[in-house]
């Protein structure tokens, strides 16, 4: 027979606190926090030292202030009379167009280039593996460096489209190629009702009203293939709901084109587009777009040539094999890379400075610092707002990837 | 009717015949690889034409090229007119591009000797397999050694440096068979910064001790700053990086959000704005009358950043390790420094060599980015001073092809090199 007993009455000891592995884990973190507080404490004692020793204090008042310097290129109204804070918008504006027009054409030319990199035809293969091997292992800094040298260069300059034997000429006179910029023509609506932004607030509306049109059409049309076998034909539908909206608008709001022409020394009129901006965005496209070329070359490898004999072997069409199985796969594996590409071309487009494009680096983090002198605020602002773009960029991240990932049961 | 005459009876083989000529050799590569359809055969002829543009137009420029002037001008005399290049900028600067402006001229062999060095000592680290492991001992040395060669001064400071290591390397062990690994890791440190401390009086007593001439890290520039930078953050920032990956699968709620929020926020932010920490805004967070060089912060803010990324990186190595792993560890009775370091790190290291590599080239690169703070690297040399000088003024491409020149070898080594030790390293059945 055994005798049962009461487990011995465990006492708390000291020593458990380090001995014990139930207890350690809470004297290690305890510790790593004072020490922590600590770090904070003295790097905070130190700045308030240094800022009382140096007179200044924290404070976000010079925001307010006029700036008294001038933006060369800006997407809303902005003088030298404005305040730095106007200034960091315009800076917050000039960096977001940098990163949005920037990530278009990267994904352009990447998904081009890692296609043709898998190509059959050997010559191309090689040549776009060159492209993408120089482009990756040559920094950044010094691609937008050599691309608005060549551009400042090799493009004429505005005096070379003068006089009667001109040496430079305006693309089917629409477009004007400078090395200070590009000249394009702007579209605007003649109607007395449309100008001032009110005609192009309604072609977004149109545009946002197409899209959730085009879907319930794609939606009805798959229900009718689940109910009957067949899916109705609705591409021109599609095509109609975004093009005739738009068209009655054009029509109604008297679309016209402002062309740029020469006047004087300078083109006037028409869409502006400074050397900076473009040396910047192509330089940073075409730097993302060798990464981007071969996140889509790993992403299209890494389906198995099974899934498409095994397609084929249902009987679908090649472009359906494509449309159907090839591609929600490799996207699964493509998009995440592209995402972190997009998050690194804008922290890239921070490099505008470098060429004077007056971006959020440039503004608040370059002329309105050395101004001010008020470096702690502006770079805290500075980090904050980059820190903002690429949380929002990680969560839009986290909800495709849960969205596209596997179902296991 | 069995007895006809069969006219004729082959009774040897024919020789055989050389296939046709559209099926084999350079006919057939050709028509398969370059013109297999119509589609492909516009591509070749296009990418020919792209070829045919790019060598006729840099192959006059190449070949009428200049050496030896003393400026652009003077280029420009000898060409009279034909397109060209000037490469007689390289030949009068290259060592303001390699070494900076400042670094004393007589001094170039020490970094030059550092650099081959480098070499020597990363090979048993690289090439594992075929390097005898005693080299492993000039690899430990070799911090102190490129120390001393590059900015000089009394060799008692690195010697000192050295010694403090080796105290603590003797300390740890007998603590840690005592107390236990806290005890070892704190007996160590203890023993490291008494060396130090002593060591430092020292060598403040004798400053001119076997020493060589004392080059400030202001002096340092060109592409040897760029490298400078590059090795060294990146070798600071591996440990960090592990330790900081460790924190952040951690169980401990606490250091596990203090990783988190470390790793993320440097993550987010462009590698510029912590630049401009290291530049404008990291005096003030230092005790007043502190004043250390520029080099030092931009390579503790460059660590900082690096670290964030690495730590990413063996993080994935970490998860990607089966669970299986983790629990082995456990059942054989090690504890959590004892599985980390002789289970689990081994294998997670070479899951993330490509990833670490990456990072390091990428890091490598970005450290062109020193020169938007006004320091003269190899960018920041040929943007100030070189450019800017009236002799060289317009010099562009020469110039530019140079730094291509300096920085792909390098990056595309590194990246070649990582896929050569993957698949030294992959030890599953394939």
């Amino acid at each position: 027979m055994s005798t049962l007993s009461d487990p011995p009455v465990e006492s708390f000891r000291l020593s458990q606190l380090i001995n014990d592995t139930r207890y350690r884990s809470y004297t290690f973190q305890f510790i790593a926090l004072i020490l922590l507080v600590l770090f904070f404490g003295y790097l905070l004692s130190n700045l308030f030292q240094n800022l009382r020793d140096a007179g200044l204090n924290i404070s976000f008042e010079f925001l307010a202030e006029p700036a008294g310097y001038d933006i060369n290129q800006r997407l809303i109204e902005y003088t030298s009379q404005s305040t730095h804070l106007r200034a960091s918008i315009v800076g917050v504006l000039n960096t977001l167009l940098v990163a949005v027009v920037g990530c278009f054409f990267a994904t352009v030319i990447g998904v081009v280039v890692g296609v043709l990199r898998l190509s059959k035809n050997w010559l191309v293969s090689k040549i776009m593996a060159i492209y993408v091997e120089i482009f990756r292992n040559v920094p950044v800094l010094i691609w937008i460096l050599i691309i608005m040298a060549v551009f400042v260069a090799v493009l004429p300059q505005p005096r070379d489209f003068r006089g009667e034997d001109a040496s430079a000429s305006m693309v089917f006179d629409l477009f004007a190629f400078t090395g200070r910029g590009f000249y394009l023509p702007r579209p605007f609506f003649s109607a007395e009702w449309a100008a001032g932004g009110t005609g192009w607030l309604l072609v977004l509306a149109s545009l946002v009203g197409s899209f959730f049109g085009a879907r319930a059409l794609g939606k009805w049309a798959s229900k009718t293939q689940e109910q009957t076998g067949n899916r109705p034909t609705t591409w021109y539908f599609t095509l109609g709901i975004w093009l005739l909206p738009l068209l009655v608008i054009f029509v109604i709001g008297g679309l016209a084109w402002e062309i740029p022409a020469l006047k004087g020394f300078n083109f006037q009129g028409g869409i502006f587009a400074r050397n900076s901006f473009i040396a910047l965005t192509f330089a940073l496209a075409i730097y993302t777009a060798a990464f981007i070329a071969e996140n889509v070359r790993a992403g299209i490898l890494a389906i198995s040539k099974g899934q498409t004999e095994a397609a084929a072997s249902l009987g679908l069409r090649p472009n359906r094999i494509m449309n159907l199985v090839i591609l929600p796969q490799a996207l699964r594996v493509i998009i995440p890379p592209l995402i972190s590409q997009y998050l690194n071309l804008t922290k890239n487009s921070s490099l505008a400075i470098a060429v004077g494009y007056m971006d959020l680096t440039g503004t608040l983090g370059g002329i309105t610092l050395n101004q001010t002198g008020r470096a702690i605020e502006c770079v805290l602002l500075l980090m904050l707002f980059y820190l903002t773009i690429s949380l929002c960029i990680s969560a839009i991240m986290n909800v495709y990837n849960n969205s596209v990932k596997l179902k296991e049961r | 009717m069995s007895d006809k005459q069969i006219a004729f009876v082959r009774t040897e083989m024919l020789p055989e015949q050389a296939p046709p000529a559209s099926q084999s050799g350079v006919i057939k590569w050709v028509r398969e690889n370059l013109f297999p359809d119509v589609l492909n055969s516009i591509l070749t002829l296009v990418a020919l034409f792209f070829i045919y543009k790019i060598v006729s137009g840099a192959w006059p420029w190449f070949a009428n090229g200049v050496w030896g002037t003393s400026s652009l001008s003077a280029c420009r005399d000898v060409l009279q007119g034909e397109t060209g290049a000037c490469f007689s900028v390289l030949t009068e600067r290259w060592n303001q591009l390699l070494f900076g402006f400042k670094y004393p001229v007589e001094e170039y062999w020490r970094p030059t000797l550092a650099f081959v060095l480098l070499f020597v000592a990363a090979a048993p680290l690289l090439f594992a397999m075929y390097v005898p492991r005693k080299v492993l001992i000039f690899t430990a040395l070799y911090p102190f050694i490129a120390f001393y060669l590059i900015w000089g001064g009394t060799i008692l400071a690195p010697l000192f440096g050295l010694l403090g290591f080796v105290a603590a390397g003797i300390a740890f062990p007998r603590a840690e068979r005592a107390a236990g690994f806290a005890a070892g890791l704190g007996a160590g440190v203890v023993a490291a910064i008494v060396v130090w401390l002593v060591g430092g009086m020292i060598a403040a007593a004798v400053p001119g001790f076997l020493a060589l001439e004392a080059v400030p890290s202001r002096d340092m520039g060109g592409f040897m700053l760029n490298f400078i930078l590059g090795t060294v953050c990146v070798s600071l920032s591996l440990p960090i990086g592990i330790v900081l990956a460790l924190g952040r699968q951690s169980s401990m709620p606490i250091i596990k959000w203090i990783c988190v929020v470390f790793i993320e926020f440097i993550r987010g932010v462009p590698l510029i704005t912590l630049l401009f920490v290291a530049n404008v805004v990291l005096a003030y967070f230092l005790p007043p009358g502190t004043n250390f060089d520029l080099i030092l912060r931009v390579i503790i803010m460059i660590t900082l950043f690096s670290s964030a990324y690495i730590a990413e990186v063996i993080r994935g190595g970490l998860a990607a390790l089966p669970r299986g792993q983790y629990e082995a560890a456990d059942s054989l009775g090690l504890d959590y420094a004892q599985s980390m370091r002789l289970i689990i790190m081994p294998q997670a290291l070479k899951i993330s060599i490509p990833g670490i590599v990456n990072v390091a080239v990428g890091l490598f690169k970005d450290t062109t980015l020193v020169s938007v703070i006004s320091m003269f690297d190899l960018v920041g040399m040929i943007r100030g001073p070189i450019l800017a000088s009236t002799e060289w003024n317009g010099v562009y491409w020469e110039l530019w092809g140079f730094a291509i020149l300096m920085f792909f070898p390098v990056c595309y080594g590194i990246s070649q090199y990582s896929q050569w030790l993957e698949r030294q390293l992959a030890t599953d059945h394939r």
